[in-house]
């Protein structure tokens, strides 16, 4: 395979560095630092140049990334909804839109919620049935929402609701931005097997969407929901999560530390259990070390087996992006990477049993690793869950990658004929 | 790295693949699963001519085609694609690339020119019976006086019963573990020596055991000091043979796949089943992730990298599943006719099967990626996880 050209990027690394030493100073506000960051464009590079970015690829953006690391420097905000709420908008928001929210999306100051599934339609996220109407200037939503990630932090929500009945399902959805701080917007938190309440329900009475915050035409909604579940697919390969620093930094002084550790311990804390549920594979090998499991044979196969299915996992990842980047992407390569995730995080889950042995039989902050191993192996069955199942993402594989035979469908007509589940 | 093929690399692939496709049909590979030789030397010729195909592995200097670790792996992934019929891994990818990597240079000049050109084929006895694959199991025994000696036997030489030439991983007398292993070369005719052709599971691949006794020989580079060169050797081997096994399970992925498409049962293909869909998708990623592992491996040892004992074992060990994996869902969707005799997926499974084990199985690669493992996987990271 060829090589990199390295001069340009070592360039870009000498610019980036430049900047960053003329810049960075950790007793600045993080907000006020996320705003520097923004408007340097060195914040968001893969992001187009007239929003924040500088049109980088992906080598260019780990170049910068490496930068960043290498002098532990805070970066923009990235975790939770707030990429996909951007990547969403990118490609389909009006410039209003654009003004109003990506600079706040990077700066941490808005925090995002995806009010997708309901208790009727989770897969089957066409078949939703929350309405919105016209009611003057603005939308007017009523319905339930569910497993909503992070509603009980977030200022705005990408919602998807039904717009028209007598259409069939696909095309009577509309795609609008919700302020969910506001009276007609009910947040009830929805406590976890692995005990976190990260999701909640969301109840919308008479709720209100301004007209201008409606995204795309409307009857666009399943086409614009599509970029934002693209990207979150895109996203669960592991290369990107997102979530890597979560509940993991080291102890660092400065006024932008004390900040940015109260922003996890707040808005960001529905995802400290993420890494763990990713599976951990970085604790694998070492944790077998130092324990003196790798002694034994099942162990050293397992643990070799996860290492050999994570490691070809991202490049997999790595690969897809590399044909992305040269204009050779299938499109939703994706879902492979979202099916690879699951298995790495199963596989993580069985090798850290193995590893911990009848510890396994504890949780807590007195079980090892201060619960992190009982967080791991009851959060990993998220995985195949959120963000579309893997059956689904088989489903996608077979149909949009192999051209297998779509299946059969009960559901083409008028939405209001199609059966479904009961509403209680 | 990249993570994809230059355009140069691409159109190479291409030119290997149509090569391979006019050359090597299935009908051709049914013919020489019977033939005592199993390839069909016009074909080697060419390959090696006009292409240069059986320089693969060997510096310009010693006849070879200025080939990287990457354009290797290409050719092999094709051959495995194509089940070709070649002395190409056994002469030029394990025999002459060990003779390169151990051997003087006066002693490169006098053998390797002629493997490159194809002219001449040589073989690589290095298993044993009953011994695992690595070279501290080694027995057969070498004794230097003023001659050197070999006794011992090997077993499943690839084309070790038609090789012009015979390179032998043997030990000193009385010496363990790496100390000790050498590499000798041997002439097949020689007194003392016995070939006996084995009937291989996989008939596109022809095996034979050979036996030594007080056979004189003559030693490749340092008596004694050929460990790590064979060691190297050996991993670009596994990387080239896994390469070929991605090429394989591809093959069989692609033709399941259509088959499935074509297929009709209940009034419908079998392609729309949601319990085939599934599969066949779980399938894709298997091959992808191995692929991935092959390609990393290769791009790994051009950059010369220090973890390749690791990278290499990941490789095949993954390759060595997902070939399996292909090869046994090939049959079952194909259903009965998978399991007949005209259909050809069974020439696919037979090299699963014997790749499969070639070289250690996926369980002793996983076991020697634990005794390998990188510092940055056995050491914990400090303040970042993903
Ligand atoms: C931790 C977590 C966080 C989440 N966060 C959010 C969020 O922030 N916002 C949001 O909108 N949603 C969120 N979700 C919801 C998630 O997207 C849905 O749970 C998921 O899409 C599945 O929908 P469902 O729960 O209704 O299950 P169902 O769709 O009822 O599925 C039940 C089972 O049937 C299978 N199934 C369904 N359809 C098919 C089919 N066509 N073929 C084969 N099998 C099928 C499924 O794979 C599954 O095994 C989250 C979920 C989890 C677990």
């Amino acid at each position: 395979m060829t090589q990199e050209s390295s001069a340009s990027l070592s360039d870009i690394a000498a610019q980036a560095g430049a900047w960053l030493d003329g810049n960075w100073d950790p007793e600045l506000g993080l907000v006020e630092w996320r705003n520097k960051l923004v408007d340097s464009g060195w914040g968001m590079p893969e992001w187009p140049a007239q929003w924040y970015g500088r049109d980088f690829g992906a080598a260019e953006v780990r170049t910068v990334e490496q930068e960043f690391a290498r002098r532990g420097v805070v970066g923009v905000a990235r975790a939770g909804i707030r990429l996909l709420a951007a990547a969403t908008l990118l490609e389909h928001g009006s410039e209003e839109q654009k003004q109003q929210f990506l600079r706040r999306i990077l700066t941490g100051e808005d925090t995002w919620c995806q009010l997708f599934s309901e208790p009727g339609s989770g897969s089957d996220l066409a078949g939703s049935t929350t309405r919105a109407e016209r009611d003057g200037d603005h939308w007017s939503v009523n319905g339930q929402k569910v497993w909503t990630t992070s509603a009980q932090h977030a200022h705005w929500g990408l919602l998807v609701a039904r717009t028209d009945w007598e259409v069939p399902k696909h095309k009577g959805l509309s795609y609008f931005i919700i302020d969910m701080k506001q009276n007609g917007i009910d947040v009830q938190p929805l406590k976890q097997m692995n005990g976190h309440a990260s999701f909640n329900q969301v109840f919308l009475t008479n709720a209100l969407v301004r007209s201008e915050h409606l995204v795309g035409a409307v009857g666009d909604g399943w086409k614009v929901a599509m970029t934002t579940l693209s990207h979150e697919r895109r996203r669960a390969d592991g290369v990107r999560s997102g979530y890597a620093d979560i509940g993991l930094q080291v102890e660092k002084s400065g006024r932008i530390f004390d900040e940015e550790r109260d922003e996890l311990a707040t808005v960001m804390e529905p995802y400290s259990w993420y890494p763990q549920r990713a599976g951990r594979v970085d604790l694998a090998a070492p944790r077998a070390i130092e324990s003196g499991r790798i002694e034994e044979p099942a162990v050293r196969q397992e643990l070799a087996r996860l290492l050999t299915m994570s490691a070809s996992a991202e490049w997999t990842a790595r690969r897809a992006r590399a044909a992305q980047r040269l204009g050779k992407a299938q499109g939703p390569e994706g879902s492979l990477g979202k099916l690879a995730a699951s298995h790495v995080a199963r596989q993580a889950s069985r090798v850290h049993t193995l590893i911990a042995g009848s510890d396994a039989l504890f949780a807590g902050p007195q079980s090892v690793e201060d619960g992190i191993i009982a967080e791991i192996l009851l959060s990993t069955p998220a995985v195949s869950i959120a963000g579309g199942t893997d059956e689904i993402q088989r489903n996608i594989i077979a149909e949009r990658v192999l051209g297998m035979p779509k299946e059969a469908r009960v559901d083409g007509g008028p939405f209001r004929d199609v059966p479904r589940n009961p509403t209680n | 790295m990249q993570f994809h093929f230059s355009d140069e690399q691409e159109q190479f692939r291409m030119m290997v693949r149509r090569f391979f496709e006019r050359q090597c049909p299935t009908s051709a590979t049914r013919k020489l699963m019977d033939d005592e030789l199993g390839y069909e030397p016009a074909v080697w010729r060419r390959m090696s001519s006009e292409l240069g195909l059986a320089g693969v592995a060997l510096p310009e200097q010693f006849g070879g085609g200025a080939f990287g670790a990457v354009e290797e792996a290409i050719v092999a992934e094709e051959c495995g694609r194509s089940l070709a019929a070649s002395p190409l891994f056994a002469s030029s990818v394990l025999a002459a690339r060990c003779i390169h990597k151990v051997a003087s240079s006066a002693d490169c000049e006098r053998l390797l020119p002629a493997l490159a050109r194809g002219d001449r084929t040589a073989a690589l006895a290095l298993s044993e019976p009953n011994a695992e694959p690595s070279l501290s199991g080694i027995t057969c025994t070498l004794t230097v006086d003023q001659d050197a000696r070999l006794s011992g036997r090997k077993h499943a030489v690839i084309d070790g019963a038609n090789a012009d030439v015979i390179v032998v991983v043997a030990r000193l007398a009385g010496s363990t573990g790496d100390a000790g292993i050498t590499l000798v070369e041997v002439d097949p005719g020689a007194t003392g020596v016995t070939v006996s052709v084995q009937q291989p599971l996989d008939p596109t691949r022809k095996l034979a055991a050979i036996e030594f006794r007080d056979v004189q020989a003559r030693v490749l580079g340092e008596p004694g000091e050929a460990a790590s060169g064979l060691r190297r050797a050996l991993n670009q081997a596994l990387i080239a043979l896994s390469s070929e096994m991605v090429g394989g399970a591809s093959r069989l992925f692609e033709d399941t796949l259509e088959y499935t498409k074509l297929r009709m049962q209940f009034g419908r293909t079998i392609a729309s089943f949601q319990a085939i869909k599934h599969r066949m998708s779980e399938l894709l990623l298997s091959v992808e992730l191995a692929k991935s592992a092959a390609y990393f491996a290769a791009e790994a040892c051009a950059a010369d990298d220090p973890d390749l004992n690791y990278y290499a074992s990941l490789a095949k060990a993954a390759a060595s599943d997902a070939y399996m994996l292909a090869a046994t869902e090939a049959v079952q969707l194909h259903g009965g006719i998978g399991f007949t005799w005209d259909a050809d997926v069974h020439l696919w499974f037979k090299r699963a099967k014997s790749s499969e084990v070639l070289l250690g199985d996926a369980s002793w690669h996983r076991e020697r990626m634990i005794l390998n493992l990188p510092a940055e996987v056995s050491a914990r990271r400090a303040g970042q996880a993903e």
